[in-house]
């Protein structure tokens, strides 16, 4: 074997990951060796790229995704492509047409999602490092439900250039691992402009984690805290505020009025954009191929009835109504003035504290079936959408248990102070170690 | 009866703007020789996670175009998705500009159907990515199937929308001629290339319904697609029927307008804005980005720097490469070459290169100002002048090696014949004593006799002397017997 080649060969027993690479060669670098899972909706050159939807079952792109690009450049061993919710739609990849993936903390319950596959393979200890891609907490979530750590960055700061796009506007690509050191490291990677991509900043990372926050100022919502999250996860997080204290931070109480409306607003502008974003899968150009003997606009029924699972069809449907001619006012430019809204509160708040925290995740991880009505799904990710709505960033970090299960603490910053949010998760993560 | 003052008509011009590359990626727009599905990257495939880079070139172009036609560039412009399935569409939405166009509110000026000027108002300039392209293939018995080919997807286009502001079929077709010749002397836009131009027009008789007509490719198309509906509307009122509100596509072939089926007006396009770009600042680019000379401008300046009739000006400056070549043929020496040239590419040479459907690019300035100068000389009449320039363009046109004007008198002996030569002597005495009846019909005044007679000897001299010469000499020799 090789120097720079490497096995890969798990015991995959929680269904992580949906292509496996066995034998991986790398170059040196910053990642040199490192083995690295990617979500499967992140374009990999020569590997199958389904976003865990039957529609691009057999899909091989022809080009790397420009994270993909970078962590190869750094010496990374891209081990796998991991399981989803299908297109990122979901909060417990469940909705993947290849099957759930289990939580490695118990097999009985979720791993979260949409990036559960990237969170289950770093929990179990398959691979040190992943990326995941965040839309309404699709990073957040499954780092809090796994016990590890997940960043997601601000909006522009990694770019999306071949990230199969679910959501353009709220979306993000960013580092999952089990160290904030790690999550760091990657984020040092992947960040930074890219022509490619029109949204993205010229913005590098370059920052290495310190864990002095004396004189740091948080502030907590109370909406965080308030009605639909499990009391005994608010008190953990509760406890690790007290610890941040400690560490000579200190905490004001604050308030996001627009969260009202944000789950809302969230739901309309990701399902707008879906509508419009999961159109072109026809099987004309990728995926299985349509039958072409019949005319086009019924072989693309077909295809696309046959191809997107139920949660996804849903989705499509939601998203078409918020744009027709007629609801467009009342649904996709409402929910904009409500996004900004959000935005607003956040400025207002920031300009008094230097991050705010609150839970991640309202409970603890769903047992598999659990959240059987959408709605209830959609309901979890209240305290995960209102940051991407925001485009700030935001980690969620492990900061104890509640039967058994991790609860993760997460840390949002102002725009571009990434830096900042992870220097407050690593000194965290320092204290408590 | 009906007057022209009642038809009302506003249209919707698209052109691909000649770029070196694609709207959005970095694919070559230099497409049609090439195989199809060449000129494609993962961007303008539409492949899952590719991402759209806006072409500053285009953006440059629009804003010239928004310049010339008096436009207001907008303060915050942005691009929005119109959604809608389609082989050719590979993203299934069209990366276009809606609610917020590039530029609005200007005008051109045309010349209305009285003669006068008129100004057209400009709705609205906006810039759009074109479709691919589907290939229809088999027949009915073997069954049909299409070819979808890309390298047209993600062409730069730019949509132009009038008001409702001619009054007729011609002033559309002159507005049109007007607008072409306007981008060309921009240098954004080349209407040589096959389908760089596709128009939508509105149509209407005052006081009924509106009919858009969609699918028009060509300058003439939209003043034959016009004429087809003032007549189809106007029959229809004439039968005191009503004129339905919609669409129908031209069918070029057989002039006609059809109705669009029905299901195809219900799109619902569900604009909303491009989230994979940033809205476009580009009010502080007007300023630094200059404009060439435009038609209007130069057609003033040919009356005055080549004393062109108007008439002459118009059309020479009415196309680039007209105006340009007419004034190649006549730089060596512009006194005396500026008027000759003036008749012979505007009344002469455009009409031969329509004859022929070949560009003016395809020949040379040099041998025309030589035919020109042969001409001038006195060398050759004007009726084998043109023979003269329809061998040249045929040489051009079948490719065969091209000869000098010089070249061609020479091998084909058609220098004019000198009027005190023996042969044109002869050549009349024998028209004379071969044609007694004309003779005679011509002495008992039958003036056609005398043209009969001058073409006779027109034909024995194969062109090569002057008419009015040779009727001269016929005259005189006629009375010579006489007396």
């Amino acid at each position: 074997m090789a120097e720079n080649e490497i096995t890969f060969e798990p015991d995959d027993r929680y269904n992580a990951f949906l292509t496996v690479c066995n034998r991986v060669s790398h170059g040196k670098g910053k990642l040199a060796g490192i083995t690295v899972a990617v979500k499967d909706n992140i374009s990999t050159k020569n590997i199958e790229t389904t976003c865990a939807s039957k529609i691009l079952k057999g899909y091989v792109p022809p080009y790397d995704a420009h994270v993909v690009e970078l962590i190869k450049k750094e010496g990374a061993a891209i081990v796998g492509k991991t399981n989803l919710d299908e297109f990122g739609m979901g909060t417990t990849t469940e909705n993947s047409a290849f099957g759930p993936t289990l939580n490695p903390c118990d097999t009985t319950r979720v791993p979260g999602g949409s990036s559960g596959g990237s969170a289950a393979a770093i929990a179990s200890g398959m691979v040190r490092m992943a990326l995941g891609t965040d839309t309404g907490g699709s990073i957040r979530c499954p780092s809090a439900f796994c016990g590890i750590v997940g960043l997601k960055p601000t909006y522009g700061r990694v770019s999306r250039y071949g990230l199969i796009a679910y959501a353009n506007s709220l979306e993000q690509i960013g580092p999952m691992a089990r160290t904030v050191s790690d999550v760091s490291l990657l984020m040092q990677v992947i960040a930074g402009y890219d022509r490619r991509d029109s949204t993205s900043y010229n913005k590098p990372y370059t920052h290495t984690p310190k864990a002095d926050i004396k004189g740091l100022k948080i502030g907590i919502p109370n909406e965080y805290f308030g009605e639909g999250v499990d009391p005994k996860v608010a008190n953990v997080v509760k406890d690790a505020l007290t610890q941040l204290e400690h560490l000579g931070a200190t905490t004001v109480p604050c308030s996001i009025p627009s969260m009202e409306y944000a789950l809302a607003a969230y739901y309309v502008i990701c399902t707008s954009e879906a509508s419009s974003n999961l159109a072109r899968f026809d099987g004309v150009r990728y995926g299985p191929a349509a039958d072409t003997k019949k005319s086009w606009h019924d072989s693309y029924q077909e295809v696309r009835r046959a191809g997107f699972g139920t949660e996804v069809r849903r989705r499509i449907m939601l998203g078409t109504f918020a744009l027709s001619s007629g609801y467009y006012g009342k649904y996709y430019a409402k929910a904009q003035i409500a996004r900004e809204n959000v935005r607003k509160d956040f400025a207002r708040i920031f300009s008094e504290v230097d991050v705010i925290v609150g839970p991640t995740m309202p409970t603890i991880a769903f047992k598999l079936g659990e959240k059987s009505d959408p709605l209830s799904m959609y309901l979890a990710d209240i305290l995960t959408v209102p940051v991407n709505l925001a485009g700030i960033p935001a980690i969620s970090l492990p900061c104890g248990k509640v039967a058994g299960m991790p609860v993760g603490i997460q840390i949002m910053g102002k725009p571009f102070d990434d830096e900042r949010v992870i220097d407050v998760a690593f000194a965290y993560e320092q204290a408590v170690k | 009866m009906m007057t022209n003052k009642e038809i009302i008509v506003g249209l919707e011009v698209h052109c691909q703007l000649n770029t070196k590359s694609k709207l959005f990626c970095g694919c070559s727009t230099d497409y049609r020789s090439d195989n199809p599905n060449t000129h494609v990257c993962p961007v303008c495939l539409g492949l899952p996670g590719a991402m759209p880079v806006l072409n500053k070139k285009a953006i440059e172009y629009t804003i010239r175009v928004a310049k010339a036609l008096n436009c207001t560039v907008i303060k915050e412009s942005e691009f929005s998705r119109k959604n809608y399935f389609y082989p050719d569409l590979d993203k299934a939405y069209q990366i276009t500009q809606y609610d917020k166009p590039l530029a609005e509110k200007g005008e051109l000026e045309i010349e209305s159907d009285e003669g006068r000027e008129k100004r057209v108002s400009i709705t609205r300039v906006h810039v759009e990515e074109d479709p691919g392209r589907l290939v229809h293939m088999g027949n009915p018995e073997r069954g049909r199937y299409s070819l979808v080919d890309y390298n047209r997807a993600g062409i730069p286009l730019i949509e132009i929308v009038t008001d409702p502001d001619m009054r007729s079929p011609k002033e559309a077709r002159k507005f049109l001629n007007k607008l072409r010749a306007t981008l060309e002397y921009l240098g954004v836009f080349d209407s040589e290339k096959e389908g760089s131009l596709r128009v939508d027009a509105n149509i209407s008789i005052k006081g009924s319904e509106r009919v858009e007509v969609k699918n028009i490719t060509s300058y003439k198309g939209v003043e034959k697609a016009l004429t087809f509906e003032v007549t189809r509307q106007k029959n229809l009122l004439r039968r005191g029927l009503k004129v339905d509100r919609e669409t129908r596509h031209f069918v070029e072939a057989r002039g006609i307008t059809q109705s669009a089926r029905s299901k195809e007006q219900e799109h619902d396009y569900r604009y909303f804005p491009e989230p994979d770009l940033r809205p476009l600042h580009v009010q502080s680019w007007v300023d630094a980005i200059p404009l060439p000379e435009l038609p209007d401008a130069r057609r003033s300046r040919f009356m005055t720097q080549y004393a062109c009739s108007i008439n002459h000006a118009r059309t020479l400056t009415g196309e680039l490469r007209i105006a340009n070549f007419y004034e190649k043929v006549v730089a060596p020496d512009p006194a005396n070459l500026n008027s000759i040239a003036a008749t012979w590419v505007a009344d002469i040479l455009i009409g031969e290169l329509n004859y022929r459907n070949m560009s003016v690019d395809s020949i040379d300035a040099k041998s025309f100002t030589e035919l020109l100068q042969l001409l001038k000389k006195g060398i050759i009449t004007d009726k084998n002048g043109v023979e003269l320039l329809r061998i040249m363009l045929d040489q051009q046109l079948n490719k065969q090696p091209c000869e000098t004007p010089q070249a061609i008198v020479t091998r084909l002996n058609l220098a004019k014949t000198a009027s005190d030569s023996n042969a044109l002597s002869k050549i009349i005495y024998d028209v004379i004593s071969e044609n007694p009846k004309a003779v005679e019909d011509y002495k008992n005044g039958k003036n056609g006799a005398l043209n009969f007679l001058v073409g006779q000897a027109m034909k024995k001299t194969r062109g090569r002397s002057d008419p009015g010469e040779l009727n001269r000499m016929i005259v005189e020799k006629l009375k010579n017997r006489e007396e």
